[in-house]
């Protein structure tokens, strides 16, 4: 039995999970931005609900990488190496939108406000797009040969899955940040947000369902069944709460949906981390992929302490801003010119 | 077209301009940290006044870290795969390590920070200051411990070929990574330094030339305070006098820890990689002379082709031991030691593609170890010097009414940036042909060393590479210029720049918001 890899397995598991679900409301309120606002004081309603939190999610990210990087090197090795292309328009995805969020609000005219928007919503999109297919093929696989490289060319990646699964996430990203928009604003945009939650959420998680479908018929099992049931259950409740306006429970709803579909993904893979659609024999499992038990037993240690700190601080900063945002809270655009006599 | 050279560019590139933002991060951080603490002790306006004005500047520059640091930890994976597969097992821990105990405290309460004013109680808000910044430097300290391991492996042994990793504690406390560490933080206290010194410069330069300040008969300052600029008021001149005082001790305290660990750290390096010692002093036969000054074809490998003009006798056995006399191998002496440890062509394994079979050169390119080494000291050394001379000028409270004075501490700004990337230039550069250095030492773990021309991508090509280099160095480019612009916009503006509350009470003391109502966000986006 190979306990510390699957422990891991599951920690890397926990960790895109706990990324989807805290920044799956950022990049869906950065899209929100382009799409649902109506004006600038919206937008910065909006941008103000995730300001105080959004550059500790994403480091959700950063650890879900390198912990795959610590604890399974080649399944990182020929994940990243084989989505080369996809995975450098994320990271210029990643830089627009970092960059933008602190930067819109410092210009002076409207173009360059208008600008780093476009960047923000945009940039919000190819992250969960890109996240989305990335995470889909390593359920439904790429063409990588023995020594777990890529065969192909550049764009071997692309087919239905990817397009699927990045549809997915940006349908996700969607609902999950109108339900965040809704509970975490007040006035115009709260509403906004409620009427958009009602009317699109049945369309946006379509492909997301379609991909959980996907991943079931190949090789789900009765627990992931199971899973799934508690998904569509949650769903579904989060949807009837949100059409009466009960926010907190449309939210929480959603949350469980992600929670439950994502983990019955990872469970019907399970144990392989990495299919070659080549050959099976090609595959990287648990047992091939990952590092030595020492590592793994350091990186458990370091996380058994790490991980809870992370849970407590990370709901504090919650706890802190849970106020409503809401127009009267946004303070006037400030007109910075040079402090000289010229 | 080879994928090597491009990756190596692309490495290159997106590392050294990550490492522009890092060291103005990791020395201006504890800097505001102080002066909020100042302004939570005594209570004082100017130091509210700095804390919110430098705080603005490091949050500015602070994001552009973070968005370029993703890309650091995406590119192993993405473009060095073999590389990966390779060290996973060592490597990947102080990564991991870094993102759970560093990098969520680090954003999680600088976000605390940023909008958690007024909100926090004034202690509690301190706080999250202060552990943003631990965060940032114990991040710091988990990524030299990584690069630290490629420049000397330790606390692995060999199984099936691959290093596995036996005692974290050994990779944690390598001695090359301590003072590494050491090294680069103090170059980083260096960056801040010289920021706060040549903007401080500006300010209280503008105020003089405004005619705000003077200086009386007797040579001592005489601060005013403008009825029409914004912000400039007696208090603004203690700001400025203050902060560039402060900058200018950092610089020199930095400086000689720069130069303290620089020892340590160039004498643990004859002994783990001298090849890159040797070729950082164009050093080709074996002796005792430190080269100041060499000439000929630095960039040709061939010792032969380089000419030493000024030498020290005794000072390279100086640098590496501590006496003058024992004898320092030159790069001659040193490559067929190198061939016999490890071979004059690489593997004939098909994973090497076009690359099997290469001969091996192992004297990096010369002019970049030998003018890499120097140019880090010299504009290291510079930036010192010009602290020490502006804490002389600045002695009495104001700086010289010369505009060429102040442009030249504007642009002493960049001298140590410059230091920081030609040390790391150097560093990494003079590693080759190696990604992760073999150990001459015993100290070390023997027989652990990869080839960088073994580490690159096998399934990647050309063109996907070159894709990034061009899209990244693109995005970077046009990003500096925001930077820059935003930067320079916030300076010019002053302490109100970022203090806006500050703005309405000078404009119209009756202006409705001069007393902004509890509802308002003290900080939003």
């Amino acid at each position: 039995m190979d306990v510390l890899p699957t422990v891991w397995f599951i920690a890397i598991a926990a960790l895109w999970i706990g990324y989807l679900l805290l920044e799956g409301f950022d990049l869906g309120v950065g899209m929100h931005m382009l799409v649902t606002a109506k004006s600038e004081t919206q937008r910065r309603v909006m941008l103000n609900t995730i300001g105080p939190v959004w550059d500790g999610n994403e480091v959700w990210l950063i650890t879900a990488g390198a912990a795959t990087f610590a604890a399974f090197p080649f399944w990182y090795a020929s994940l990243f190496s084989a989505l080369y292309v996809p995975l450098t328009l994320v990271l210029l995805g990643l830089i627009f939108r970092a960059v933008a969020i602190e930067y819109r609000g410092k210009g002076s005219s409207e173009r360059w406000t208008r600008s780093w928007d476009l960047a923000l919503g945009l940039g919000s999109f190819v992250v969960a797009f890109g996240v989305g297919a990335m995470l889909t093929l390593t359920t439904t696989g790429l063409p990588l040969n023995e020594n777990g490289d890529r065969v192909g060319g550049a764009f071997a990646w692309l087919n239905g899955y990817a397009v699927l699964g990045g549809l997915a996430v940006v349908g996700f990203c969607l609902v999950h940040a109108s339900t965040f928009l809704a509970l975490k604003s007040d006035g115009t945009v709260r509403a906004a947000a409620g009427r958009w939650f009602t009317r699109w959420t049945p369309v946006a998680l379509l492909p997301i369902v379609g991909w959980v479908l996907v991943v079931q018929f190949q090789t789900g099992t009765i627990i992931t069944w199971a899973l799934v049931a508690v998904a569509v259950v949650a769903v579904l409740w989060g949807y009837l709460n949100g059409r009466v306006g009960r926010e907190g429970r449309a939210f929480i709803g959603v949350a469980v949906f992600l929670v439950a579909g994502a983990a019955s993904i990872f469970a019907a893979v399970f144990p392989v981390v990495l299919p070659s659609t080549l050959d099976h024999a090609f595959d990287l499992t648990i047992q091939n992929a990952s590092s030595g038990d020492y590592t793994l037993a350091v990186m458990t240690w370091v996380t058994a302490f790490g991980l809870p700190l992370v849970f407590v601080y990370q709901g504090w900063t919650y706890w802190v801003f849970r106020q409503r945002v809401s127009d009267h809270h946004i303070p006037a655009a400030h007109v910075v010119r040079p402090a000289t006599g010229e | 077209m080879d994928p090597l050279e491009i990756a190596r560019w692309q490495f290159g590139i997106t590392t050294v301009y990550h490492f522009w933002m890092v060291p103005l991060t990791l020395g201006l951080g504890p800097v505001v940290a102080i002066m909020q603490t100042l302004w939570v002790r005594t209570g004082e306006e100017r130091y509210l006044r700095m804390t919110k004005f430098w705080g603005k500047l490091y949050l500015i520059n602070f994001i552009m870290g973070v968005a370029t640091g993703l890309v650091q930890e995406f590119q192993f994976g993405m473009a060095w795969s073999e590389y990966s597969r390779f060290v996973g097992d060592v490597f990947g821990a102080p990564l991991a390590m870094e993102g759970l105990l560093a990098f969520f405290f680090e954003s999680t309460f600088l976000g605390l920070w940023i909008f958690g004013w007024g909100r926090l109680s004034k202690r509690v808000h301190l706080a999250t200051l202060w552990i943003a910044v631990a965060g940032s430097v114990v991040s710091a300290f988990f990524i030299i411990v990584a690069n630290s391991w490629m420049q000397h492996p330790v606390g692995v042994e060999i199984i099936d070929g691959r290093p596995v990793m036996v005692d974290i504690w050994a990779v944690l406390t390598n001695n090359t990574a301590i003072s590494a560490y050491i090294h680069t933080i103090f170059g980083a206290f260096a960056v801040g330094g010289a920021f706060l010194i040549g903007i401080s410069w500006y300010q209280l330069w503008q105020r003089r030339r405004d005619g705000i300040d003077s200086v009386d008969a007797g040579g001592r300052v005489v601060v005013g305070s403008s009825a029409t600029i914004r912000g400039r008021d007696k208090v603004d001149h203690s700001v400025w006098i203050k902060s560039l005082r402060m900058g200018a001790i950092v610089a020199v305290v930095a400086f000689s820890g720069v130069a303290v660990s620089g020892d340590i750290q160039a004498k643990l390096m004859f002994d783990q990689q001298p090849m890159k010692m040797a070729a950082a002093e164009a050093a080709c036969k074996t002796g005792t002379s430190f080269s100041v000054l060499a000439i000929g074809d630095l960039g040709s490998r061939d010792c032969n082709d380089v000419v030493s003009i000024i030498e020290i006798p005794g000072l390279l056995s100086f640098l590496a031991h501590g006496d003058f006399t024992t004898e320092i191998k030159g790069v001659a002496d040193l490559v067929p030691e190198y061939q016999a440890n490890f071979g004059t062509n690489l593997p004939n394994e098909a994973l090497l593609g076009a690359r099997a079979g290469d001969e091996i050169q192992y004297v990096p390119i010369m002019a970049v170890t030998y003018w890499g080494f120097r140019l880090m000291i010299g504009f290291g050394g510079l930036a010192a010097f010009a602290a020490v001379v502006a804490l002389w000028l600045t002695r009495k409270g104001t700086v010289p009414q010369s505009k060429g004075i102040m442009q030249l501490a504007v642009v002493g700004i960049l001298a140590p940036f410059a230091a920081n990337s030609a040390g790391w230039i150097f560093t990494e550069m003079g590693r080759q042909p190696f990604v992760v250095a073999p150990n001459p030492n015993p100290s070390g773990v023997d027989g652990v060393f990869m080839f960088t021309a073994a580490a690159v991508s096998p399934g990647v090509s050309f063109v996907e590479i070159l894709f990034s280099l061009v899209a990244l160095t693109l995005v970077y480019g046009v990003l500096m210029v925001f930077e820059v612009k935003l930067i320079v916009k916030y300076v010019r503006g002053g302490v109100v720049s970022a203090m806006p509350d500050l703005d309405r009470k000078d404009d119209d003391p009756d202006h409705p918001d001069a007393t902004p109502s509890d509802d308002v966000l003290s900080f939003a986006y």
